[in-house]
């Protein structure tokens, strides 16, 4: 396929996902924002930890700091403002967590990203009881689910194409010659710390924004909502059902996941963790590189044979 | 690779199918009404959720068709009611989807609020918009007042925390009038929503009636050993502990307070004080602590609603959000009654205007609030959680000092 045909596709699929809030009931929107929200964070997430293979827990961290700044400057300023100053607080944080952490490696770095959504979280915590003295605030901003949808959907496009652009440059090799060997990439002279942060701190960038953007949807926020642990699960879930090794890969872990989850919470309300657990275990024991790349072996197969 | 992608592609097709075909059932006249509700069954809300707010709902629904069902005059006929429900996983962006969910697909005639402040605001919105009535009583927040004229639809019937604080302030300056306390308070609470909210406001309000807060410290949630803070508070000199405290750090408090033998003139403690465990583990020992919330001692229609608790949940309510969450219920039901029909803008309007009869007796909204309806501050007395403030009728006498421990 020629790059031009793919650009016309993927304009036409944008052009027509734009078209969703037009059409679709309440509930259908909500699940088209969840879908989104989720493709946004899982391709973000793929952008850093699919060529470093770095497994991050952090992304809750990042998500929370914008939801959690607009928290704090709603009603005070106009909208992309408060965009931008989300986008300049995770971003410093990310250069200041991946300066000093990016060293880490294998369980470590697993293990400190973890935590880091939960000190970010009881810093918030600690300055809001002995500061402000409130704690959770209000979000009133007129800003409704279709628009919340289209600024998604803009992210997702920006994301896909950093993702793209990134694999084409300089940055994007080296990238991939530091997932393969990282200590073979410093003998022959890339600057690994370099452009680990860089990355680090752009794949932050989207998940701030997308923390942000989501958070007129609540009405109310507190450092527990904000900082919820289970979206970096999930996103990592989705990621890897999908397949880390190509950008597009999320894409079919958030679909599939997004829709299971729906089904279960409204079939079986009482019984969902159990079976949440049970498909996890299912695709780790079955598909553990994904469904990208369990297409593409088949693929292959079929190629070899033929 | 077909096979791989048809698989895949027919997995999904079967999953949006079934989760399309929830809403396509209509019929002319209402075979039953469809109640939707989204809770808290999993998550850190789900402890609160199943205490207060699921065995209410189960009551109600089970009261209600056991009589036939509602009574709908425009049909001139009972209706049954059918429930839908959903697990909201204590998490904010799930809670506003299931109820869209239940609105949009399910198609449902009425709506019941989830479990605790934040949740109640993430799905406000949703529930105004859609013109749902939304009976809210496990939220106490201080913008109530300004959320009922946002969102006309919504009821907010724990209100808000300085109403608590001032029915407190009241009962302790009656106290230190007496000759019974002296002026100085120690007061500890937790880091999170309602420690803080009510804690701020407690601070202003010990000020402004010229009490000292003799010791003023928060603690983060999650914490075990509170003694510590217990010493200091102790030590501070004051007649009145004070602690707005959830449930794990209130029964820690009271173990702890009784294993130093700290027993202040005056024990307030937060949430979980009128849980139904409190006096299991404690028995006499829970003489003179308060609390939030509070029963009163002579009404018959609450003991009759917690007969009726036991009977179906084996185990009582919970002695604050209890009952009034059941007479909201109450009020639902008699307004609907009233209007005869599923006209959501008329049982708001109703909701808003009219006088219910209730198990804790007459109530009328102001704001979309009840004005003294219920007592804020209770009192365990002889095995008995009764309500002791805000002054006026049916409310109990307080009991100063708290007794010793009795190891």
């Amino acid at each position: 396929m020629k790059p031009a045909f793919l650009l016309a596709a993927s304009a036409i699929a944008v052009a027509i996902l734009a078209t969703v809030p037009l059409y679709a009931n309440g509930y259908e929107l909500s699940l088209a924002i969840t879908l989104m929200n989720y493709t946004v964070l899982a391709t973000a997430w793929t952008l850093f930890s699919g060529p470093t293979r770095y497994v991050s827990l952090a992304t809750v961290a990042f998500f929370g700091i914008g939801a959690y700044t607009v928290a704090v400057l709603a009603e005070r300023m106009a909208w992309p403002w408060i965009l931008l100053i989300a986008l300049a607080v995770g971003v410093a944080v990310a250069l200041i967590v991946g300066l000093s952490t990016l060293r880490l490696s294998g369980v470590y770095f697993v293990i400190f990203t973890f935590g880091l959504a939960e000190l970010i979280r009881q810093i918030v915590t600690w300055y809001e009881v002995n500061v402000t003295r409130t704690l959770g605030r209000y979000i009133f901003v007129g800003i409704d689910p279709a628009d919340i949808y289209w600024q998604l959907l803009g992210l997702a496009v920006l994301v896909f194409a950093a993702g793209i652009l990134i694999r084409r440059s300089r940055l994007g090799l080296a990238l991939r010659v530091i997932g393969d060997d990282e200590t073979v990439a410093r003998h022959i002279g890339i600057n690994t710390t370099i452009a680990k942060v860089a990355l680090f701190a752009l794949s932050a960038a989207f998940m701030t924004l997308c923390g942000a953007v989501m958070a007129p949807r609540w009405t109310y926020i507190d450092p527990a909502i904000a900082f919820s642990p289970v979206v970096s699960f999930q996103v990592l879930i989705m990621a890897l059902l999908g397949g880390v090794h190509r950008l597009y890969g999320p894409l079919f872990g958030v679909v599939p996941l997004v829709l299971l989850f729906e089904f279960l919470l409204a079939r079986f309300p009482n019984h969902f963790s159990i079976l949440v657990g049970l498909a996890f275990m299912l695709i780790v024991y079955a598909i553990p590189q994904g469904i990208v790349g369990f297409v593409e072996r088949i693929l292959r197969r079929r190629g070899d044979a033929a | 690779m077909n096979r791989g992608r048809s698989l895949f592609a027919g997995t999904l097709a079967c999953a949006i199918l079934t989760l399309g075909l929830g809403g396509a059932v209509t019929a002319q006249e209402p075979a039953s009404i469809k109640v939707g509700y989204a809770i808290s069954k999993t998550g850190p809300n789900a402890g609160g959720a199943n205490i207060t707010q699921i065995p209410n709902y189960q009551l109600w629904v089970k009261e209600v068709n056991d009589k036939g069902g509602l009574m709908l005059k425009s049909i001139g006929k009972r209706v049954k009611i059918e429930v839908i429900e959903y697990d909201d996983r204590s998490n904010s962006e799930e809670a506003v989807r299931a109820v869209e969910r239940l609105i949009t697909q399910d198609k449902v005639d009425l709506l019941f609020p989830p479990w605790g402040t934040g949740l109640n605001l993430a799905v406000g919105p949703v529930f105004n918009k859609y013109g749902y009535p939304q009976l809210a009583f496990s939220a106490v927040t201080d913008r109530a007042p300004e959320l009922a004229k946002r969102w006309p639809n919504s009821f907010w019937f724990l209100g808000t925390s300085k109403q608590y604080v001032d029915a407190l302030v009241d009962l302790l300056s009656q106290m230190r009038k007496d000759g019974k306390i002296n002026d100085s308070i120690a007061m500890v609470s937790i880091a999170d929503g309602f420690g803080i909210d009510l804690s701020k406001a407690a601070r202003e309000g010990f000020e402004k009636a010229k009490f000292k807060l003799a010791y003023d410290k928060s603690y983060p949630i999650g914490t075990q050993d509170l003694s510590p803070l217990l010493g200091e508070a102790q030590r501070s000199g004051a007649d009145t502990f004070v602690a707005f405290s959830y449930p794990p750090d209130t029964v820690a408090l009271t173990d702890q307070a009784k294993v130093a033998s700290f027993a202040p003139k005056v024990m307030f403690l937060g949430v979980g004080v009128g849980f139904p465990l409190y006096p299991q583990r404690f028995g006499e020992n829970t003489e003179g602590i308060m609390s939030l919330g509070g029963w009163q001692a002579d009404n018959k229609a609450t003991a009759d609603y917690r007969a009726k608790h036991k009977a179906m949940h084996n185990r009582d309510p919970d002695y604050w959000g209890s009952q009034v969450g059941y007479s909201s219920l109450q009020m639902l039901e008699q307004a609907i009654e009233r209007v005869g029909k599923i006209d959501r803008e008329a049982i708001i309007k109703e909701l808003q205007t009219g006088t219910f009869d209730t198990v804790i007796g007459k109530i009328k909204l102001d704001n979309n609030m009840p004005v003294k309806a219920f007592p804020l501050i209770g009192q365990w007395q002889k095995g008995f959680y009764t309500g002791v403030a805000p002054a006026g009728p049916g409310m109990a006498a307080v009991v100063v000092p708290k007794p010793a421990w009795k190891q």
